[in-house]
This record gives structure tokens, sequence and C-alpha cells, in this order.
């Protein structure tokens, strides 16, 4: 199919009335497809569309052209109203290349009847072999029902700038601006913002490219599409779950963050750079993560608590100082966003494999609190909730995300800020007589801390088993009792805890567990499921040590619970693999432990987010229609 | 950072009150008899007198070691942390804390094995505190390994037909660091010397780095000893800038007038092994501190839900 020429009068194009969907916008990686899917996501958010934004990033900085591999840029989910999660396939495509789309092909990310707008001067190159890989491509293609419309990207640009290759992304916002009816004026603006470290002349030409695009569809394609727009309620803001994690630190008043470099948590120290010195805190980039986790215990030791933040296996190094907070009792923030393991691992995707060696990594008894935020929302939330229960119970907080929280971009209501989240100014005044460095309470293990600078403390803290005084002790009955002490701060904070709500029914065939990024997922399943008929319902968890309570109550009431994780689980069914021997979901080994109910799970290791389709195919494996046996 | 105490009226009851050498001291020391671990305790203490260092203001970290004990004997604040880490927790001290004085204690192994990369960027970072790396050219407290300062051929446990390597010199690797402000050496057994090293160690504005000569009475009794018995063997380095210990003329004869400001000179010293030389290597006060480089004004809850505020209009739908 050729472009119709740009002179003749287009016919009035067909409007497609939808609740949702789903773009994708792929390049070479520094095309610039990311930046004209932000803006896209973010200009749809401000009209008043539920809107879910992940990036689509290459592990190479800089792959060769025109390999799938390299295929980089953004799935931007549209809909009436809030979106959780990235949804299950893709209904339309911009792809600058046959190579990048292919890719995206592959993975079966496009739906069957997808839209697929490609820069077509591939199938005109010179070069014969690319016009051979543009020919076997369209070939491996064909086997779907895709709507393939050809565009002169390239050629466009041409008319009104020198080089194209800067740029195209502009024009390619400027066909989806005229497809899905965006408003121009909030575009320009959001361009302007981009831009604005460039010069003027760089934002007339990027407008000037966006305007071109956004004529040329008007002129040449033939449908659009219309998602209802609801003006919200309330004020919202819309980032990532790393900006959430930064700016809850913030909040929260913590005034140092200690870390080494690694994928996917390092954009949180980015963003933490550019901001925190004027809200009175620093980065700190330590030598590797041991160093970054002895910083910040440090800090935490001599006033107000701090952070770290790290990945798999920067979690891994830090062990050792993670048992040295639990036994000294200082309090420590440390963020864990999860990706593919074991070792390097998946460095960009998501994966939620570091449950257990977060719960139990450490060497020795360890207790500690570990929590896990669902939304990106919750990821501002639990910085300043994590805060105040490292301070309160003198421990370790571990907080939970993921790569998919990390590189999701989605608007929520702009939290009402509170000056009682942030830290007390430092208590500098004289230790009472006779106060001990661990005056624990006997029912509680609760003590006070007693920072350095407060007259007549002066303990030294010791990572050796210890009594009250920090006195060194090797007698047995002092390991037991104080080791009681930590323990017990577990269970008190699951006494203040309130147990979780179910999503849907309280008694049905199936529950579904889950913890972290996929309860967006997981609930849009449970709802198509319960469509269909099942009788099914959800539970998330945001607290995994301690649990929250109530879970064996709430399971009683269903015939069968089965947790859904992106983690690695053998399949009854597999070879050599029988209930006995199974490698079990981490979520559903912890919850077997606490409740000794028969917890089944479903995960996965796509290196992708959950889509929805393939929980309600799960859900249907174990509950078959007429209801569980 | 912010020290919100700051913002607090600050009460200096201390004004009046003289520490006794005394007060600055703990738990009983649990080292063995002859250990020279004992006599840099004294040192210590008494360099913390002699400064009438405030106790609450004045903090002990160390590594795991026999010399790791040290601040269980002190009675200051102290934080008893792990193998090889001391630094990085002493960095997160300063960070949060710098108007608090940090001492730190390491062992050979502590410092320049497990502990080496630490080590290597704390010089760098040079924030301001005193480390001390206490070389008894053995592991201590695991009982007789060798470590990266133990003479080669000397027979431990895990060497049994000797050490295979040479030594690992610390000084030419701490004169090796960019942005290195303070480098000495001292030994246990020469008190008056061990005492003005700590004192101008102390009295440098920055990381001081100071390796001290340690006898471990059990298992390496014999490395230092001919040094001990025959003075000849050691070499002071004599300078108004660095340490000036006249009681010591008529022991230590062989002295060197050397300016600490010249650091190819230092460099050249540190590699000359054959005498064992006592002094201050290198100092350079004009070094950038970490601590004060990252120095940012501090905030108020509300001035920060303020800027927050600002902060999210940018993220505005
Ligand atoms: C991670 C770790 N590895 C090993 C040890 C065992 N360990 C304790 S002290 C020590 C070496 C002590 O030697 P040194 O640092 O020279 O101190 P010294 O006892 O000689 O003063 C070792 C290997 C430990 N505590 N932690
Ligand atoms: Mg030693």
């Amino acid at each position: 199919m050729s472009a119709a020429s740009a002179t003749a009068a287009p016919a009035p194009p067909k409007v497609l009335r939808v609740p949702e969907h789903t773009v994708e916008i792929v390049s070479d990686s520094g095309e610039g497809a990311q930046k004209c899917g932000q803006i896209f996501g973010a200009v749809s958010a401000k009209m008043g569309n539920g809107v879910w934004t992940v990036e689509l990033i290459p592990a190479e900085i800089q792959p060769p052209p025109r390999v799938p591999e390299g295929a980089s840029g953004n799935r931007i989910r549209l809909g009436e109203h809030a979106v959780t999660n990235w949804g299950d396939r893709t209904n339309l495509v911009i792809a600058f290349n046959e190579q990048v789309l292919l890719a995206r092909h592959r993975v079966d990310s496009l739906a069957d009847d997808a839209v697929i707008l490609i820069e077509d001067k591939w199938a005109r190159s010179e070069d014969a072999d690319i016009v051979a890989q543009w020919d076997a491509a369209m070939k491996e293609l064909s086997g779907k029902h895709y709507r393939i419309i050809p565009v002169a990207m390239e050629d466009q640009c041409l008319t009104i700038v020198d080089n194209p290759k800067k740029g195209k992304n502009m024009f390619a916002l400027g066909l989806l601006a005229r497809v899905y009816g965006r408003d121009m004026e909030r575009i320009k603006e959001q361009i302007a913002h981009a831009f604005r470290k460039k010069s003027e002349e760089v934002y007339n030409s990027n407008v000037a490219l966006l305007e071109l695009g956004y004529h040329w569809a008007e002129d040449n394609i033939d449908f659009r599409v219309e998602i209802p727009t609801h003006a919200a309620d309330k004020p919202l803001v819309v980032m990532n779950g790393n900006e959430a994690i930064g700016m809850g630190a913030i909040a929260s008043g913590m005034e140092l963050c200690a870390m080494y470099p690694i994928t996917p948590a390092t954009s949180v120290s980015h963003y933490l750079s550019e901001v925190f010195e004027k809200f009175g805190g620093i980065v700190h980039q330590a030598e590797d993560e041991i160093a970054a986790c002895g910083v910040a215990i440090g800090a935490s030791y001599a006033g107000k608590v701090a952070f770290t933040i790290t990945s798999g296996p920067g979690m891994a190094l830090k062990t050792e100082f993670l048992g040295l907070a639990v036994m000294t009792e200082t309090p420590l923030v440390l963020v864990n966003v999860q990706r593919g393991g074991p070792s390097t691992g998946l460095p960009t995707k998501v994966e939620q494999s570091d449950m257990l060696a977060a719960l139990y990594g450490q060497t020795g008894d360890s207790p500690h609190i570990v929590m896990a935020p669902a939304t990106i929302e919750e990821c501002f939330h639990i910085m300043i909730t994590a805060r105040r229960l490292a301070e309160t119970f003198r421990t370790l907080v571990m907080v939970l995300t993921d790569a998919n929280l990390a590189t999701g971009v989605s608007p929520y209501p702009k939290p009402t800020l509170d000056e009682a989240w942030q830290a007390a100014p430092l208590d500098l005044a004289p230790v009472k007589e006779g106060q001990k460095a661990y005056a624990w309470n006997k029912d509680t293990g609760l003590s006070d801390r007693i920072i350095p600078g407060r007259p007549g403390g002066m303990f030294t803290l010791t990572g050796l088993s210890h009594d009250e005084g920090s006195k060194v002790a090797y007698s047995s009955g002092i390991h037991q009792h104080s080791s009681a002490m930590r323990s017990r701060k577990i269970a008190v904070l699951q006494s203040l805890l309130v147990p979780p709500t179910v999503y849907g029914e309280e008694s049905g065939d199936l529950l579904v567990v889950g913890w972290g990024s996929t309860k967006g997922a997981i609930e849009e399943a449970v709802d198509r499921a319960r469509k269909e008929g099942l009788k099914v319902s959800s539970l998330h968890l945001r607290f995994l040590s301690p649990l929250e309570p109530g879970l064996k109550d709430i399971f009683k009431k269903f015939k069968k619970v089965m947790t859904v994780e992106i983690n690695y689980s053998d399949e009854i069914g597999d070879p050599y693999i029988n209930e006995e021997n199974r490698r079990r979901g981490q979520l559903s080994i912890l919850l077997r432990n606490a409740t000794l109910v028969d917890v089944d799970c479903w995960g996965r290791v796509p290196g992708e987010p959950l889509r929805p389709m393939s929980i309600v195919d799960a859900i249907r494996g174990r509950v078959p229609r007429g209801g569980a046996k | 950072m912010s020290y919100t105490c700051g913002l607090l009226p600050v009460l200096d009851q201390h004004e009046d009150h003289h520490y006794e050498m005394s007060e600055y001291e703990g738990a009983k020391a649990r080292w063995c008899p002859g250990c020279g671990d004992h006599s840099i305790l004294t040192a210590v203490q008494r360099l913390l007198a002699a400064e009438q260092l405030v106790p609450e203001q004045t903090m002990m970290v160390s590594g795991i070691g026999c010399s790791s004990r040290l601040p269980h004997y002190m009675k200051t604040y102290g934080f008893h942390g792990l193998h090889g880490r001391a630094l990085p927790v002493a960095t997160g001290i300063k960070l949060h804390r710098p108007e608090l004085t940090v001492f730190v204690t390491m062992g050979d192994g502590d410092c320049t094995s497990i502990g080496a990369g630490h080590w290597v960027h704390a010089m760098r970072y040079n924030v301001d505190m005193v480390a001390m790396m206490l070389d008894n050219g053995i592991y201590g407290l695991t009982k007789n390994q060798t470590s990266p300062t133990t003479p080669q051929g000397f027979k431990s446990n895990t060497q049994p037909y000797g050490s295979i390597l040479p030594p690992l010199n610390p000084l030419e690797v701490a004169l090796g660091i960019t942005n290195a402000s303070f480098v000495a050496q001292t030994a246990e057994w020469a008190p008056s010397h061990l005492y003005a090293t700590l004192r101008a160690a102390y009295k440098h504005k920055g990381f001081s780095f100071v390796r001290i000569l340690q006898r471990c009475p059990v298992y390496t009794p014999a490395i230092y000893q001919k040094a001990v018995q025959d003075p000849a063997r050691i070499q002071l380095l004599v300078h108004d800038d660095g340490v000036v210990t006249p009681d010591l003329d008529k022991i230590y004869q062989s002295q060197l007038h050397h300016d600490p400001r010249d650091l190819a000179a230092a460099r050249a010293l540190a590699e000359q092994t054959e005498t064992i030389k006592l002094g201050v290597f290198y100092r350079d006060p004009s070094k950038p501190r970490y601590e004060e480089t990252r120095r940012v004004a501090p905030r108020t809850p509300a001035e920060r839900v303020a800027l927050l505020e600002k902060e999210f209009a940018r993220y505005a739908v």
C-alpha cells in the first residue's frame, strides 16, 4: 500500500470509539522514540485519560542500528479510566525501521489487528541487503492481520529540515496527536519543557515537525481513535516509581542516600542528585555497595535515618552490613528495585525474585521489616512509612520495588504533604542516669535509641552478641534473650496492622494472592475472569515481614489459594516435578509456612511485566468452569 | 545535610569541667599481657585528656580484630562494626555529624586486606578523622594467619612454609592515593613518639592515616624485636610541621629533617625500608575535605514541604 498523495482531498476519517488503546513507538536507540512516547503519555494524562507508560529499553547503550535487539521506545496504554498496568497487546505501533518492529512482533507484543505506521525508506534503499531485510520482515509479519501503513517519514521531514534523523520523533508525535486527537497546545508546552535547555531554534524546528506530522496524518490516515476523557476530581501528578521513591524519601525528611550505580535502581539517585541538595540532603555515591550500606548505617547511627538503594546484586553485597544494622538496632532503609536474577541476570527487566533473599538472606537470625509497594503512588508513601518504622522499631526496613514500577509512568493524586512525616530534630538531651544502650521493654523488645552527642551515654554499639548495656556477652542466656527482643519487635508491628482487604467477593473458588507491582494486572485479570463467571478474588500484600494479620481466616473462605508472582516456580507436570520436590513461588513458600494452607503458585519470568491475559489463562487453568474441586 | 541540633540553643555545660584521663576509660582492656594495643589505648586516652575532648562528642569507630576492641575500652561513643568496614561507617557519621571528633581503629588485615578498597577511597574523600592502623603483621584475633603486611618468609598457620609474597607497604600505597592529606608512621614501643604523632594527626584537618607498628607478643613477637632492641635501625623524620620529640633524641640518633609538604621526598622515603622511619611523611592541610564540599544548607520541615510542593508542581498533570 502506498500513502495517498498529500494533495488529494481527504475523506473524513473513520472514528473508532474505544475505552482503551495501547500505542508503541519503537526506534533504534538514540532516535528519540522515548521522548515522543513520554510527551504523548504526559499530554494524555493531562487531558484526562488513564495512562500507563513503560520504557522499552535495550540492554546495550549503543546497539548497532537496525537490529531487533536494539529496539528502544515506549509503550503507552491509554484508558477512559485509571490504567494500572501495561496491558496485553499493542493496537497501534509507530516503527522507525522494520527490524525494531520485528522485535516487538517476536515477543508477541502486537495485537493481531494492530495498525503499524512504519518508515518505508528502507524498502526504497539503494542497499540491496536492506531491501532484502525489509522484504523478509514483511514476509514474517504477514502471518498476522496487521494493517501496515508505510510512511515516508524522513522524506517528509526533509521538506522542512536538513537533518531528518533529529526530529523524526516529533513528526511521529504529530501523527499520534492527530490520530488520538491530542491537544496541540499542551504538546507544545511539553516540548518547550523537554527542550528548555536548548535554543529557541530547536524548539521552533521541533514544533514545525510536530505540525508537519499532524497535517500529514490529517491528509493521509483514514481513521481516528477516541478514548473518552474525564477531568480528574483532584489534582494529579505523573511520574515513574523511582521518582516517587525519591520524592517520598524527601518527604520523609531523610537526608542521605548512599548508593552505588545499578540498574534499575540508579534513576532514583539520578533524580535525587538533581534536587536533593536544595532539600538539605545529599546523594553519596560510594566506592561499592558495601560501603554505601556502611555510610548509610554510620549516618543513621549518628542521627537521622539514612537510606541506601540498590538492586539484587547490590543487596547481596550489603548482606553483612544489613545484619549489623539489625544487631546494633540501627535504623536503616534499604530499597531494592528488583531485576531478573540470579547473578547479573536481566539488568533492565522486571522480576520479583529477591523476596526470600530479602527476608532470609542475612546470616544468623536477623529479624527485620520488609514491605513492597504495589503502585507508583505507594512508592511515594512507602518511604515515609519505612523511615518511621525504621526509627520506631530501631531496625532495618527493606522496600522491594521492581523494574516495572521503576520505569512505569502513571498519574496519581497529588499527596497532601505533612510536616509530621519528617524525622524529628536530633535529640541531644543528656541521657537519664542508669539508662542502658538497649533498654529493651521485656514485652515488646522496643528500646530508645541514643545517638552520639548525648551526655551520659557513651555506649559502644557492637555487632557481637551483647546484653542491654551493649556489653559483649557470650553467655547463651543473654543471646537467647537478646534474640527474642529483636524478634519480638516484628510481632509487635504485626499486632498494629489491619488485615488486608479482599478484592472481589470474600469467598469463592479461587483466591489469587500477589505482592508488589503485579497488583494492577492481577485485579484486571480477576475482573475479566469474574465476567466469565469464575468465582475468583484477589488479595495483595504490602507487608512481607511481618505478614499482615488474618491471612488464614481469609484463605479459609476459598476452595483454593494461589499466588501470582514474577519469579520462577516449577509446574506440576514438568518432567521430574512432583508435589514434594516442586520449587515454589517465593510468596507461596512464605504463605504456606505462615498459614499451613496448601497455597499453590503460578509464576513466570518473561523479562516483562505480567499481562492480564496470561493471568486470566492461569486462573482458568486452576478453576475449571463449574468451580474448583 | 542538616544538623537540626544546630537549630537548638547550645548549652555549654562543659566549660568548667576538667576531664581526667580516667574519665576516658571504659571497660578493662582484655588484650594479652604485653600486647602493643595497651600502649596505643593509653596514648589515645592521654591525647583526649590533653585536648580535653568532650567524651560524648568523640567517636571511636572500629572494624573487627584484636585491635578493633579499642572502642570498648574507652568512655566515649563507640561503634564496633564489621571486619574491614570501619571507614564507611566513620564516613557516614562524619557526613551527618561533622561536629563529632572521629577516631578509627583498624588492624592490618582489616585495613589493607578486606578493607583495602574502603581505605583507598577514604584517603581520597579526605574526611576529617584520625585513622589508626595497628600493624602487628598478622591476623591476631583469628590466631596467626598471614596478613598483607606479614614479612616474606614468616611462618603462619595459613602459610606454614613461610609467607609467599613480599609484604605490602602501606605507606607507599597511602602516598600514592590522590588527595591523600596526612600519612605518618609511629611505633607503640616509643610512647612519646606515638603520642606526638597521634596529636599531629588529630590536629590535622582531613583524613590522617597513621600506621602504628605494634607488637603481638603471641604470634609476631620477633618481627619488630630487632628495631626495639637496636634504635639504630630506626630513623626519625623530624620537622616543625611534623613531629618533634626532643626526649627521644638520645635514643634515636638517626634523624632526618623531612618537610612533610614534599610528596616526592615522602614517597622516596616510604620506599626505603632498610631502616624503619617514624614520623610524618606527608601533610597537606589544603586538600579538599569531602564533608566540607558536600555540606548543604539545613532545611526545616516547613521549608522542605514548601519546596516539595514546588517540586510536585513540575509533575502536575
Ligand atoms: C567478613 C569476615 N571475614 C573474616 C572474619 C574473621 N576475622 C576476624 S578478625 C580477622 C583478622 C584480624 O586481623 P587484623 O585485622 O590484622 O587485626 P588484629 O586482630 O591483628 O588486631 C579475621 C580474618 C570476620 N570477622 N569477618
Ligand atoms: Mg593484625
